[in-house]
């Protein structure tokens, strides 16, 4: 018989290697999967290729793809590190979405409010802005959560929604173009030279907000590996009661788990807004926010680990793309591959937390 | 000759590492109270699970009665009549004594039927239990009365007592003791466990002493002395902890009508507590745990805050201070529970010096934390506490009780607090480890510290305390000249009354 003893230190060789096997994993069953849907097995290694291998190295999609790896990867990296570092905490923002729709939001506000004056400290003011609509926005289930001691994740989640309908009625009221003939949406800021953010290198997808995101990926590994703050946040997630014996504040964990991973969720909102989407429109958001879900947690809450998770999900994205193009795959299976990926990883973590031993006689 | 119950024969059971039963012998005879004694670690609760059917011996064998014996589980094991009591207790708070009792056993019979056989069983062996009463209104003592009479309802040949008295009150010991020799009377055979030496010389018709695994000795305990017990325990002469006597200075910390709300459901509120401290001076709070024990501990950490003044040092009020404000100005605590209050499991050695270490030496302005120097201090504590581990990267989870329990009590006092205060600090720690833990809370004090110990061993108070006073239900009594008390006394103390010879009050 086969039987389960809870580890006392945690295998530091099984969390590094989790994640690959549930990579493999992924692979394996969603060709498997590919094949069934195809009706023809030999076509599915085929287009497990065709997602993760060629828009990296084939010369047909490279030139298309390579750029567009950093422009999914930087958002979702961004909000996923500002993810972390509330999970780690047992803080469970679940509400990125929200907090990312409200950044591009109140980024935009001040770019098309400004409009069409030209200065360096546009752009700039932007960021401010995208960054605080996203903190205050995560605020809010945060302070419930201090005062009245409401459900985060709840909240969060909830509030996801209220953002989504603001932002349907600011795309068709308040911040729609003028000269837009009455359509749904806001002024392309594309045209709008001091508000763009555009490519550092023009053709690499490399704009200030993928900047950000290494920056931040940077900066959430010093927390965790040197500074105070990372080690209060660690200590709340892994015993609370020991947290609040070394006189740590729960209150004011909270607000700045929840705060962080909102502001760089907003951030993520006005860099999209400004760059790639270009414009706020009623369908502006495309669901980073819970995407980046994943990645913290297949990443391991480590920053390079969701760096690497970031990248591997940006590839399925542009990977699954072309193959709902070249091979009539429904973009539901590609979601479905991104799903499995998260369900193996929990599913192979047993083995970080456990060793399998067979029981004798 | 007696008749022999359970013989046990070369008895061995490996773990990955380490050897925990290695070749145990030993029998146990009809209407024998037995004691199973050794240190933490010697391999007492593995024998006992094996016999009690959740292990099973690599090798060896067990007879019971004329019988070849081997459950492979608990349920086995209670058919074949041997019961178990465990030291820490696994009931229901929010359900019923009868309702408890029910939720073990394989076929209850009806709650009714059920409730009239506890208060036979109860009546017949003295141990009073309403089977109505909610467990979460018990006091420890009744809890384990509930263990008691859930084995006691199956008849056994053999009972099993895992360390029965630690969580218990004079009296209740008094009252258990009486059970035991009850059920002796009956024929049944009782296997105690325990590090308890008096008890076992006062109760225990023979005694096994297991050392690192094997067993090192056997002996009427009536007719050896608690120190020779001792020393087969421990494998070398260990020496009680040495006091000097010690000039007391000025008032340090002072309590003054200190009143919480307890948050938790089964917690205990305090009322009104006062009580000071002076330079030198060693005060016992005595009184069974679940009392106000933890509130008072977490009062005086900061984890609980007052108004200023309720709590002073030195005439400098401190009640809205949080934890690391008290440990900036000399004032530490060490709460009961080791693993996630006092340490956090899953952490290093390392991280955990960091829950209660504050100062600049560690952490710059920036919040850069100077992992060179907790290294440094790690270390320290691990050599200056002799705690066993091999590493400092090791989580605190992986130390064995005792070992970290050295541990949390030698990272506060090696930063030489002004004020200690400490709950259980001898808790599941074996006795080489626990004379090492009261030395070292008697070299503090002897620094022109206060210390303020929360036990309910009373020995263990009595052994390293100037002064002693009770906590029950959440009040507690005045402090007294502890060499003034009389075992009398301290009865009364901890039945909740209060002395009122003035000639005893040194507050």
């Amino acid at each position: 018989m086969i039987r389960l003893e809870k580890r006392r230190n945690i295998s530091k060789f099984w969390t590094t290697v989790t994640p690959v096997i549930a990579v493999f994993l992924t692979m394996s069953f969603g060709g498997l999967m590919f094949g069934l849907l195809l009706g023809d097995f030999s076509s599915a290694f085929g287009a497990i290729k065709l997602i993760f291998w060629d828009p990296l190295f084939d010369e047909n999609f490279a030139s298309y793809a390579r750029p567009q790896l950093l422009v999914k990867a930087g958002p979702i990296i961004l909000i996923a590190i500002g993810l972390s570092i509330g999970f780690k905490a047992g803080i469970w923002n679940i509400g990125a979405e929200g907090q990312y729709i409200l950044g591009a939001i109140f980024g935009a506000s001040v770019a098309l409010s400004l409009y069409p004056q030209e200065s360096v400290l546009i752009f700039p003011a932007m960021i401010l802005a995208g960054a605080l609509g996203g903190f205050i926005w995560a605020l809010i289930p945060a302070l419930l959560k201090v005062y009245f001691k409401t459900n985060e994740i709840l909240v969060s989640l909830m509030l996801v929604y209220v953002a989504e309908n603001i932002l349907a009625s600011v795309s068709q009221g308040l911040l729609r173009n003028p000269e837009g003939m009455g359509l749904p949406g806001s002024r392309n800021l594309k045209d709008y030279p001091s508000a763009h953010n555009s490519e550092i290198l023009v053709n690499s997808g490399m704009h200030w907000g993928v900047l950000t995101a290494f920056l931040a990926v940077i900066l959430a590994y010093f927390l965790f590996l040197k500074h105070q703050k990372g080690y209060e946040i660690r200590i709340a997630g892994e015993a609370p009661k020991a947290a609040y014996f070394a006189g740590i504040n729960p209150s004011k964990t909270i607000i700045f788990c929840m705060g962080m991973s909102g502001l760089l969720a907003g951030m993520a909102g006005l860099f999209e807004v400004a760059g790639p989407a270009g414009q706020i429109t009623m369908s502006f958001n495309s669901g980073y926010g819970f995407t980046a879900i994943i990645v913290a947690f297949l990443g391991r809450l480590n920053p390079l680990g969701i760096l690497l998770a970031g990248l591997l999900m940006a590839l399925t994205y542009i990977g699954g793309e072309i193959a709902q193009l070249m091979l009539g795959l429904p973009g539901a299976s590609i979601q479905l591959l991104q799903g499995m990926l998260l369900f193996f990883l929990l599913a192979t973590d047993i083995f970080t937390n456990y060793r399998i031993k067979s029981r004798g006689s | 000759m007696a008749e022999v119950l359970l013989q046990m024969d070369g008895i061995s059971k490996s773990f990955p590492g380490v050897k925990a039963n290695d070749e145990v012998s030993f029998q146990i005879n009809s209407g024998e109270i037995h004691a199973l004694l050794g240190e933490n670690g010697a391999g007492k609760s593995t024998l006992v699970k094996m016999i009690y059917g959740l292990m099973q011996p690599d090798s060896g064998s067990m007879k019971l009665g004329s019988e070849n014996f081997r459950p492979s589980e608990p349920s086995k094991a209670r058919q074949s009549g041997i019961a178990m009591v465990f030291q820490h207790f696994s009931l229901f708070d929010a359900l019923s004594v009868a309702e408890n009792i029910a939720l073990g056993m394989e076929n209850p019979p009806r709650l009714q039927d059920l409730s009239e056989k506890i208060e036979t069983v109860s009546k017949s062996y003295g141990l009073p239990l309403g089977p109505k009463r909610l467990v979460g209104q018990l006091s420890a003592g009744e809890r384990q009365r509930v263990e008691i009479i859930r084995c006691l309802l199956q008849n056994p040949k053999l009972l099993i007592m895992d360390e029965p008295t630690s969580v218990l009150t004079p009296n209740e010991v008094k009252t258990l003791f009486e059970t035991l020799l009850r059920l002796k009377g009956e024929g049944k055979s009782i296997l105690y466990i325990s590090h308890k030496l008096e008890e076992i010389r006062e109760i225990c018709d023979y005694a096994t002493i297991l050392r690192n695994g094997k067993k090192v000795g056997s002996c009427i305990p009536r007719d050896t002395s608690a120190k020779q017990i001792g020393e087969m325990m421990v494998g070398k002469s260990f020496s009680s902890p040495s006091r000097k006597t010690r000039a007391f200075g000025e008032e340090l910390l002072k309590v003054s009508n200190l009143s919480i709300r307890t948050k938790d459901f089964f917690g205990t509120s305090l009322s009104n507590i006062n009580f000071s401290v002076r330079v030198g001076e060693i005060l016992g709070i005595g009184g069974v745990a679940g009392n106000g024990q933890d509130e008072l501990l977490s009062a005086l950490s900061g984890e609980e805050k007052t108004s200023p003044s309720t709590i002073k040092i030195f005439n400098q009020p401190i009640g809205k201070l949080a934890p690391d404000e008290r440990r900036a100005i000399g004032m530490r605590a060490a709460p009961e529970e080791r693993l996630g209050h006092a340490a956090a499991p899953a952490m290093t050695l390392i991280e955990n010096t960091l829950i209660t270490s504050h100062s600049e030496d560690v952490i710059n302005q920036w919040g850069i934390i100077k992992f060179d120097n907790v290294k440094e201090k790690t270390r320290n504590i691990v050599s200056e506490f002799d705690v066993r581990t091999p590493t400092l990267d090791n989580a605190a989870a992986s130390l064995s009780g005792g070992n970290l329990q050295k541990f949390v009590i030698g990272r506060e006092i090696l930063q030489k607090p002004r004020v200690f205060v400490v709950n259980q600090p001898t808790w599941g720690v074996d006795a080489a480890a626990a004379a090492f833990i009261r030395q070292s809370i008697l070299n503090l004090a002897s620094n022109d510290s206060a210390v303020v110990v929360i036990s309910q061993d009373l020995d263990e108070l009595f052994e390293i305390c100037d002064t002693f006073s009770v906590l029950t239900n959440g009040r507690m009594s005045k402090s007294h000249d502890i060499r003034s008390l009389s075992s009398e006394d301290v009865g009364l103390l901890m039945g909740g009354s209060d002395l009122d010879r003035k000639s005893h009050d040194t507050a």
